[in-house]
């Protein structure tokens, strides 16, 4: 393979929300940065697979970077998302305390928020915490109530950043594993990936569960990621106005403990456990796991629905040890590799503080920050039918028939938002990216409708076989190859015949051209 | 700014599969003026083009068809009938009113006022979601139906080893096929003692092909990170619970789901009005028509079917019931409320008018609890049975119909006495209960308790 050999001033290692966000920071100055992905798509890491909270700030340890970065991150929420176009609501939070004992606990939460600078803390008693969430437990004694805590989309943002990021001339390369890094003279001089060398000044390790392998391969060794994994229950829209806000039990040590929350689609989420898990590709829910999850979610709300449940995944929460808080700043001894690593909980609500911190670190570093003039903020909402109105809406099919096919029955999502979705500047081929990006196959049935739909979608627009249409990347093939009958094929294939490929296709499909048509008794 | 375009209509069917099909030309040949058949796909005929196996008809027709073969029967009859339809066309929302909201690639949006409204949008596929399996997310999970859609109607295949968790009968189908087309199905598991499809399914899909199936078994783990590479299958108890030490490994790179339908009720849903919490569908008289004046339902919106043959029965009754409604003709007066008694897990329709089980024949569909040997299926009212019918074996899988002739119930039967004292408006109900009892044994005494 030919090599190709890039230049840059920056290269971030990771496109989850942290590296999207800090790419997104970088691209505001007149640098040439590079951001790495070794998955098909952006968000495909822990970002996918979290809570959705935008943490008010009251839980991690005054003086730790937790507890700066979630403050300054959730106070940055509003412009950043209001920038990006990104869903984000300041719903408020609640942890609930069931037991006088529990109660008591609240306090040293609000004295801690409060050490950390949170606004607005409040404990509530329980005729005030019922007014406010029906659904919550009748034995509640008293809440915390934190008026700055909310939910958003974790993937949107990330989504939403890589966008704006390119837009403003980052460069992304997506399946681009790091296999290497090179060294000279004590220093960072370039990063590998599959058939591209990109010689760099700087590099920011921003890979997640994997940051501690990508650590080493400067030769350091300051802290090992041990994944603690977290399964959810996601519910059905039907029963989302169960909850109003984020409600949470009394933390534990290790953990804020099991939540139940809206989403900002309209979904109910309840998760997660914490199990520390040896493998970081150990993604798998258990039996014991979902039934932790529901126990600890039934006990704030009595009456959740489990035949409500639409899905349940897991995801890998990157825990650094030793340090237990956010792993940021140079590696001891490198003086051109940063590390935004060891980014657990609040890390979500912390990405966009996270950024503006490591901007600072590189610009100590020596990278030269100057302003870029033609900088633009401004990243427009991808429209969404189903969020307009019945004018808007008629409107958009008047333009573009695609904007009347309703291909998602479930989330109401056209062929107008999918093939949008398909030539966006950060490229999407997988049924997972067309999920995260219009919510086709995020109902209640699971793509069970569209999925065929979508394949395609991704077919025609992208020019891929459909077997070689992937749900996330990889080997991860939704078909194995044509079945035998080639009549069959013939009769959905017409309409995306002119798009190139499958030669071969082309061929039987014209063969049988006469008997294709009756084949399914059309009228 | 477009105006949206706004029609009026007799009678508008939401949904052209087989309920939505009968349903709209027998209110057309019932005398309604101008009935117009939607649906979101490309054609006629809903689910049924993809079902390319024959089956279809058995009882109705006469033939053994496939089911674009059905379709094609009654969508020639709802053409010469003269239904309008409107295809690729999406029913965004129904109001208590009967107007429709629906938009088109060519339309737009566009209004549609009804005198009648007929839903018959069918039923989903319960997906992993919905039963929680444990394991990863990797691709290669599918419900038959959707497997279905891509081998039958795309030309494509899921996968090469496939195991199929539900003894369903689109899974049992699907089996089928797949091994038709070339894939090894290595076993078919059902967590209930005894299958869920149709017996003929279970001999010509399953023994026919040599396919294992393990009933009382379910899947506990799936493996794989990119693409299913197998499944971890466990026994379970009589409470379904996993058996902790009968786990073994099937390699495999598909599962295929086939756990159940459920009604698609969302639009019935938004049009308000009263739900059966056991068949998850509307709950609706003899004519078909929902708690909500001029709306109807029929076919798996209503309840989940077996048979095309008893979807298309029940459809012809919601169009006659639809174009009754136009001619000012609908039965008023006294009802009954049915009940599922002994043995039986639900019943519909719901609600029967004492004036047409004085004038018409009334058929009611019920599922059985269990399997059953040598067993009466029993009309009760009021304590006494007013109809039966022998029946040498019951199944849970398959519908059992209970015809009440006309006359067998008559007003002067249907006093308060055997008044539900639960009914929702408050008032007493008369109340007719259907069980299944074993035959020679007399528990008379169930049908008169009160609830």
């Amino acid at each position: 393979m030919q090599l190709k050999r890039l230049a840059a001033d920056v290269v971030i290692i990771g496109a989850g929300v942290v590296g999207t966000g800090i790419a997104r920071e970088l691209a505001r100055y007149d640098l040439r940065v590079v951001l790495v992905e070794k998955r098909a798509d952006v968000a495909f890491g822990t970002t996918k697979a979290n809570t959705a909270l935008v943490h008010a700030g009251y839980d991690a340890e005054p003086g730790t970077w937790k507890a700066r970065l979630n403050v300054r991150g959730n106070a940055l929420y509003p412009k950043v998302c209001g920038e990006l176009g990104v869903s984000h609501k300041n719903t408020g939070s609640l942890v609930v305390a069931l037991s006088e004992e529990q109660a008591a606990h609240l306090h040293e939460l609000k004295e801690r928020g409060e050490a950390n600078g949170v606004p607005g803390l409040e404990v509530i008693p329980r005729e005030r915490v019922l007014a406010i969430e029906p659904g919550v437990n009748a034995d509640v004694v008293a809440a915390l109530w934190a008026p700055t805590g909310g939910i958003t989309s974790p993937w949107e943002l990330a989504i939403a950043y890589a966008e704006n990021a390119v837009a403003n001339g980052v460069e992304l390369l997506l399946s681009s594993p790091v296999i290497g890094i090179d060294m000279s003279e004590g220093r960072v001089a370039s990063v590998r990936c599959p058939g591209v060398v990109i010689d760099t000044k700087f590099v920011v390790n921003a890979a997640g569960i994997w940051a501690d392998d990508i650590e080493r391969m400067v030769g350091r060794d300051d802290f090992e990621i041990t994944p603690r994994r977290g399964e959810y229950y996601l519910f059905d829209k039907r029963v989302g106005h169960l909850v109003s806000r984020p409600l949470f039990p009394v933390p534990s040590q290790s953990t804020k403990g099991i939540v139940v929350a809206p989403t900002v689609d309209g979904n109910l989420i309840a998760g997660p456990n914490a199990l520390l898990v040896g493998d970081k590709g150990d993604l798998a829910t258990t039996a014991a796991g979902l039934a932790e999850v529901i126990e600890g979610a039934r006990r704030l709300v009595p009456g959740l629905p489990v035949r409500e449940s639409i899905t349940n995944f897991a995801g890998l929460r990157a825990v650094a040890v030793p340090a237990g808080d956010f792993v940021i700043g140079l590696s001891p001894g490198v003086p051109n590799f940063v590390n935004a690593a060891g980014i657990q909980s609040p890390g979500l609500t912390a990405a966009p503080a996270i950024a503006e911190a490591v901007r600072d670190i590189l610009a100590d570093a020596g990278l030269e920050l100057v302003e870029k003039p033609d900088f633009n903020p401004v990243r427009e909402r991808p429209m969404r039918f189903s969020e307009l109105g019945r004018d808007e809406q008629s409107a958009l099919i008047e333009g573009n028939p695609l904007w009347g096919h309703i291909i998602c029955r479930c989330e109401t999502v056209t062929e107008a938002e999918i093939v949008e979705a398909l030539h966006r500047p950060v490229p999407c081929t997988t049924l997972d990216g067309v999920k995260f990006r219009t919510r086709a196959g995020a109902g209640r049935c699971q793509g069970g409708f569209c999925g065929p739909r979508v394949v395609d979608i991704i077919h025609r627009e992208l020019g891929i076989d459909p077997e070689q249409v992937t749900k996330k990347g990889g080997r991860s093939y939704i078909l194995s190859g044509p079945s035998k009958d080639p009549i069959q094929r013939q009769a959905t294939c017409c309409c995306s015949a002119e798009t190139g490929g499958a030669d071969e296709h082309k061929i039987e499909m014209r063969e049988c051209e006469e008997v294709g048509g009756h084949a399914h008794g059309r009228v | 700014m477009a105006a949206m375009r706004t029609v009026e209509c007799d009678v508008a069917v939401v949904g052209a599969g087989p309920a939505g099909l009968a349903a709209a030309a027998r209110a057309k040949q019932c005398g309604a003026g101008r009935v117009i058949l939607m649906d979101r796909d490309r054609e006629l005929g809903g689910i049924l083009n993809q079902c390319i196996h024959n089956g279809f008809g058995l009882q109705l027709l006469s033939q053994e068809l496939t089911g674009p073969e059905y379709a094609e029967h009654f969508i020639n009859e709802a053409r010469d009938a003269g239904v309008e339809t409107l295809l690729d066309t999406m029913v965004l929302e129904v109001t208590q009113g009967r107007r429709i909201v629906a938009v088109n690639r060519t339309e737009g949006l566009m209004q549609i006022d009804a005198k009648a409204v007929i839903l018959a949008m069918g039923a989903r596929e319960r997906s992993r979601g919905g039963v929680i399996i444990p394991g990863m997310r990797p691709a290669g999970v599918f419900t038959a139906g959707a497997a279905q859609r891509f081998v039958n109607m795309e030309g494509y295949m899921p996968g090469k080893r496939v195991v199929v968790l539900g003894s369903g009968d689109i899974g049992l189908i699907m089996a089928r096929r797949l091994t038709w087309e070339g894939a090894k199905v290595e076993a078919v598991l059902e967590i209930l003692p005894f299958p869920s499809g149709l017996t003929r399914n279970i001999v010509q899909c399953l023994n026919d092909q040599g396919i294992p199936l393990y009933l009382s078994h379910t899947v506990v783990d799936i493996h794989g990170e990119e693409r299913v590479e197998g499944v971890t299958v466990a026994q379970v108890d009589a409470n379904l619970r996993p058996i902790p030490g009968t786990e073994w490994d099937i390699e495999c790179d598909t599962l295929l789901l086939s756990v159940g339908l459920i009604p698609e009720n969302e639009l019935t849903r938004d049009v308000g009005g009263e739900l059966d919490p056991v068949t998850g569908g509307p709950v609706v008289t003899d004519e078909m028509e929902t708690s909500t004046p001029g709306i109807f339902a029929c076919g798996n919106v209503v309840h989940i079917h077996d048979l095309v043959d008893n979807v298309t029965r029940e459809a012809w009754t919601a169009g006659e019931g639809a174009a009754r409604l136009v001619a000012g003709q609908q039965p008023g007066g006294r009802t009954v409320r049915t009940r599922a008694g002994e043995g039986v897990r639900y019943v519909a329709p719901q609600i029967l008018h004492v004036d047409n089980l004085a004038s018409r024949d009334v058929r009611l569909f019920m599922r059985a609890m269990r399997p059953a040997e040598r067993v009466q299926v029993e009309a009760v009212v009021g304590g006494e049975v007013v109809f039966s019918k022998f029946e040498r074996v019951v199944r849970p899988a398959e519908m059992v119909v209970l015809t009440i002739p006309r006359g067998k119930v008559s007003p002067g039967r249907v006093s308060l006495d055997s008044a539900s004292p639960d009914h929702a408006s408050g008032g007493a109900q008369p109340e007719l209960v259907v069980r299944i009892t074993p035959r020679d044994c007399d528990t008379a005494a169930e049908g008169g308790m009160k609830a």
